[in-house]
């Protein structure tokens, strides 16, 4: 049998301390080859089957260092497919283990298909009759399960930034094979180098965006980084504890993360915070003064998400204002505690400090406003440019793939287009991207392209 | 009706229209002894709609057509009134040339090359009935009683299955331009349980040039380097008649607009499904309001007719109304109409009941071809009838079946999307349907064909030997620009900043040198010092595969994973029933279209990449089951 090279996460979701990345196929060793270092910086090739390797993974675009691992090396056709089989051994951890599968996959391999190593391993004989009617059963249910998880993104923002994406895409093209099949019509505007130069660049634009996103979809698995900000006596110890009794705690303590910084996991209405540096909060008064020490600042610089708590019975501070000074340029909420006291801050004057960031008030004593935080949480979080549909890992990395891979044939477009190929040339790699968009949100249906060119143009020579 | 027994044959071909005449060409150049039978011998490949031939897709059709030995190309290029290269402004994949035809000259050529044809008979009669037996084709009876057997039959009946002629509220069964229609014949498919849909198409009226006032109107000439669709053509012809454009207006669109209730396609008359791509001038106007005006072209149907087409006002409203349109439109306010236009009602069989080799899946060596196929348009039809009589004389005769790829040919397209997908309107070829268009050129139809075409009998000996030869030339000089080194010396420098590039630094190879967008053949051949005068067919692919290395590189990677699959056959005998892990849509559809390979299964709408999948472990575990048995 003769396949393409597949990889795909081989130990179950979770964390454990260990994940293997598995690949199989006739590139699976080459594919290895181009992202792991020994420290003899002896190729796998060049190494003995079934034997395992210690290194690094670097990332070729880069040069940057990703992981240290093992990496198992088998050589067809003692394995497991048959085929050449590598095997990387990398830190547990969703992050990791994702990041290596990615750079496996931008190295060439494609993602494995529910259930593909083992209907490898049946194909190549491996697997012996019997079992036959068990591999149909476990492709049918995997992929049953792929469908659920891919009908969720369906409807999630991903796939209505993407649908746009692609139908912007689908106009131009059609619009190029009208020019192409109805040549004479003079109605149809010329489909010109310029406005395929532009579409494209838009589109590459839209798809960096939606990668630098997929950093962000990190944040989705990991929880979005929240600081808790404020003067000493606030709220914040209150705000922090209501957020934790109210939402059911996810984790409380990290392994291996340093003593003093503990992290509290909160799910607030789908969206997962990660309460950063509360133990400091909590420990230390002084917090403006902390502001001023690297390490602190350093938390805050890395917070996708700033509560800044005032209260509402004291006037503005000097202080205050310093504060709002350092978290001007990130995304904030302010939230104005206290209000089962007289008001002495001056509304109007924090309005104006925050612009259009929102404003909260609560009484976290009397329990009041904590529904209208977590709802400005909500809003903002969901507003943004963050995907947040219920995204799978898996599927996620596959859309990371599909993501490299449209914005490198999008850029061949680019590229030609400035080298003034024709245009129908460009197109092969405009409909390309198109097609590849698709697969992000499994529309792959060949019949879009005929219904767009028949409802948008009017033809007939 | 007593009946009597009229002959016996390798391979009968129903029907000449441009389906049947290459059908017939076909059978008989392959060495089938060949009877065609239509109804009427003054209308082999007659044209009833309009009167050219090529165009996007269609073209290349035509020169894939000419590659494998077929008759179109050759005829058009004796018999044309223009001709024009379309989309020349842009890349080689797209460029088509396109014919204006002298319809009557275009019919009396291909008669003549049929009745030259050694193994070929002609006759006309009506078929009737097919003789089947055992569920395979033993001949076909005909009107007057004639009993003809065969081995094969090709059915290619046009829109004449039931046709029905609707203009206005008047609707009469008819062929096309009031010729007899075929019902019985249709009743007798109808009874062997073929499954029919109902297709619509229509044409526009045709008026007197002497009527048109053409200083209205803009010309339309044709190229004035000679073109050709035939790969062996030499002469050329120099005389060219232009065709002519006009435009409606929104008095052309209030007329239809107050008369949209006299037309059949908006009373409910029209039942059949008519082509998007082809609409009425009535659709045109409803379905895009907002558009000011709409071409019309003024096309000459020949050189001994004053009858000209008026493209693009295709309709079927009655004839007053008619009258009206073309009243209002510039250039033919006192227009005289000839003929009025109508639309056609027909049965096509749904093709999915076919294998890729036009053959029925239900009854053996019985192949249909051309409209019957759901298809529209000359080189459509042409396409498939060269097929189905290829094949059928192959069976006969104990050889190979010939089935082209996607990425062979634009006719594998066109048959592919047939039987694998089937049509709900009439199928007509556009540029985008094919995803290996870059391979699929009008330039290299010879590249592609012609040893398919040796090798099953189509083409000469001598042709053959000219081919490789020009083959060889193409390969030599790609060769030598791969490996010549262009100095930057004055004469460089000049050439390149003449082409508006920017001047070399170092030295650089020629091919290298071809591939900046400014360059071409003649450039670099002045700057290697060629010592060979090639011909411009040779300089073409040169430059072509030169300058589009990487678009062509990367579309043959993907061919090879096509082949790959295409290698991967299906069982004929496999029980889709009886694999419970597929999908029970896909199942259905599967057996409905019986794929031959796992490509071929993967193309159907409704079977989803998991279905593929256990389909290949099915037939493994079927494999592995016989060798262990």
């Amino acid at each position: 049998m003769d396949f393409d090279t597949i990889a795909a996460i081989s130990t179950p979701s979770g964390e454990g301390a260990i994940a293997i990345v598995r690949l199989s196929g006739p590139e699976a060793v080459a594919i290895a080859d181009k992202l792991f270092r020994a420290p003899s910086n002896k190729a796998l090739a060049a190494q003995t089957t079934h034997t395992i390797h210690y290194g690094h993974l670097e990332d070729p675009a880069t040069g940057e260092v990703v992981e240290e691992v093992m990496v198992s090396l088998m050589k067809a056709p003692k394995t497991f497919t048959r085929e050449d089989v590598i095997e990387i051994n990398c830190h547990g951890g969703i992050v990791s283990v994702n990041r290596v599968l990615e750079l496996a996959l931008r190295a060439g391999a494609r993602l494995a298909e529910p259930g593909e190593f083992t209907k490898r391993a049946f194909l190549n004989g491996r697997i012996d009759l019997s079992q036959a009617e068990a591999v149909m059963d476990l492709i049918r249910a995997k992929t049953d399960r792929a469908m659920d998880v891919a009908l969720n993104q369906m409807e999630g923002r991903l796939s209505k930034l993407i649908g746009t994406l692609r139908q912007a895409l689908l106009e131009s093209i059609a619009q190029m094979e009208v020019n192409i099949d109805y040549p004479e019509y003079d109605d149809v505007e010329e489909m010109t180098r310029p406005i395929m130069l532009e579409k494209s660049k838009w589109v590459r634009s839209e798809i960096d965006k939606l990668l630098q996103t997929s950093s962000q979809g990190k944040i989705l698995r990991e929880g979005l980084s929240t600081v808790i900000l404020g003067r000493p006596n606030v709220g914040k110890s209150s705000l922090l504890n209501s957020l934790v009794q109210e939402n059911k705690a996810i984790v409380t303590e990290i392994a291996g993360t340093t003593r003093d910084i503990i992290e509290e996991y909160v799910n607030v209405r789908g969206v997962p915070l990660r309460l950063v540096d509360t133990a400091g909060i909590r420990e230390t008064e002084d917090i403006v003064e902390r502001i001023g020490v690297e390490r602190s600042r350093k938390v805050l610089k890395e917070a996708d998400l700033i509560l800044y708590v005032l209260n509402y019975a004291e006037a503005l501070t000097p202080e205050d204002e310093l504060l709002f000074e350092a978290v001007k340029d990130m995304d904030y909420i302010v939230v104005i505690n206290k209000t089962d006291l007289p008001q002495k801050i001056d509304l109007e004057q924090v309005q104006k400090l925050a612009g259009d960031k929102l404003l909260v008030t609560t009484s976290l004593i009397e329990e009041e406003g904590i529904d209208q935080l977590e709802e400005a949480i909500a809003d903002l979080f969901f507003q943004g440019e963050i995907e947040a549909g219920d995204m799978t890992y898996v599927s996620n990395v596959r859309h990371i793939a599909l993501l490299h891979q449209a914005h490198q044939t999008i850029s061949d477009a680019i590229g030609a287009a400035e080298m003034e190929v024709p245009v129908d040339m460009i197109q092969i790699d405009v409909t390309r991207t198109w097609e590849i968009l698709g697969e992000i949100i499994g529309d792959t249906a060949d019949d879009g392209l005929l219904n767009q060119l028949f409802s948008q143009f009017c033809l007939g020579k | 009706m007593p009946q009597y027994e009229a002959g016996t044959f390798d391979v009968i071909v129903v029907g000449a229209g441009h389906a049947g005449a290459e059908a017939a060409l076909a059978s008989a150049r392959m060495g089938a002894k060949t009877l065609v039978l239509t109804m009427n011998l003054d209308m082999i490949a007659f044209m009833p709609c309009n009167p050219s031939i090529g165009g996007p897709a269609k073209g290349i059709v035509v020169r894939e057509i000419d590659a494998l030995g077929g008759a179109m190309g050759r005829v058009i290029d004796k018999t044309h009134i223009q001709m024009r290269m379309l989309n020349t402004a842009k890349g080689p994949a797209v460029r088509a040339l396109r014919a204006q035809a002298d319809k009557v000259l275009y019919q009396q050529e291909m008669k003549r090359l049929m009745e030259e044809e050694p193994n070929l008979t002609l006759h006309q009669g009506i078929a009737e009935e097919l003789v089947v037996e055992d569920g395979k084709i033993q001949g076909l009876l005909t009107q007057v009683g004639g009993i003809y057997r065969a081995n094969s039959v090709v059915i290619t009946t046009g829109t004449f299955l039931r046709g029905e002629v609707i203009i206005g509220d008047l609707r009469y069964s008819s062929g096309p331009n009031n010729q007899q229609p075929s019902i019985k014949l249709a009743e007798n498919l109808e009874k062997l349980g073929f499954e029919t849909v109902r297709f619509k198409t229509g044409t526009p009226p045709r008026v007197n040039s002497n009527s048109i006032d053409y200083s209205k109107t803009e010309i339309q000439p044709g190229d004035d380097v000679p073109r050709a669709f035939g790969h062996e053509t030499t002469e050329y012809i120099t005389d060219q008649l232009p065709c002519w454009l006009t435009y409606t207006n929104e008095k052309t669109h209030q007329i239809i607009d107050d008369n949209l209730h006299l037309s059949p396609m908006y009373s409910g008359m029209i039942k059949g499904t008519g082509p998007r791509y082809c609409p009425s001038i009535e659709d045109k106007v409803v379905r895009f309001n907002d558009k000011p005006r709409h071409q019309i072209f003024l096309e000459p149907e020949g050189r001994n007719t004053r009858e000209v087409y008026v493209q693009g006002l295709s309709t079927s409203l009655p004839e007053h109304v008619q009258r009206k349109l073309l009243e209002s439109i510039p250039g033919l306010e006192k227009a005289e109409m000839m003929r009025a236009g109508y639309a056609i009602e027909y049965d096509a069989i749904v093709p999915t009941q076919l294998w890729p080799t036009l053959e029925s899946k239900q009854i053996e060596n019985l192949y249909t071809a051309g409209q019957i196929n759901g298809t529209s348009g000359y080189e459509e039809a042409a396409g498939q009838g060269l097929m189905a009589g290829i094949n059928a004389a192959a069976k006969v005769l104990g050889k190979e079946e010939v089935i082209l790829s996607r990425s062979d040919a634009y006719i594998g397209v066109l048959i592919d999307d047939l039987v694998t997908k089937g049509t709900n309107e009439p199928y007509r070829l556009l540029t985008s349907r094919a995803e290996y268009r870059l391979l699929l050129r009008h330039d290299n139809a010879d590249m592609r064909l012609t040893e398919l075409a040796y090798a099953i009998g189509m083409i000469k000996e001598e042709r053959y030997e000219k081919f490789l030869a020009k083959k060889d030339r193409i390969e030599e000089e790609i060769k030598r620009l791969r490996s010549i080194m262009i100095k930057p010396n004055e004469l460089t420098q000049q050439v390149i900043r003449d082409a508006g590039g920017s001047e070399l630094k170092d030295g650089i190879r020629g091919a290298d040198l071809l591939k900046r967008p400014e360059m071409n053949y003649d450039m670099i051949s002045q700057l290697t010092a060629s010592l060979v005068d090639l011909e411009d067919e040779v300089k073409e692919q040169v430059e072509i595969h030169i300058k589009y290395e990487g678009y062509i590189e990367k579309s043959l990677q993907q061919v090879d994973k096509l082949k790959k699959m295409e290698n991967k056959k299906i069982p004929e005998n496999i029980d889709y029933h009886a694999i419970s892990g597929i999908a029970t849509e896909a199942r259905g559809k599967l057996a409905e279209v019986r794929p031959l390979s796992i490509a071929q299964a993967s193309r159907i709408s409704g079977v989803n990449p998991a279905d593929i999948s256990i389909l290949l472990v099915y037939i493994e575990q079927g494999k592995i089951a016989k060798i262990s048995v």
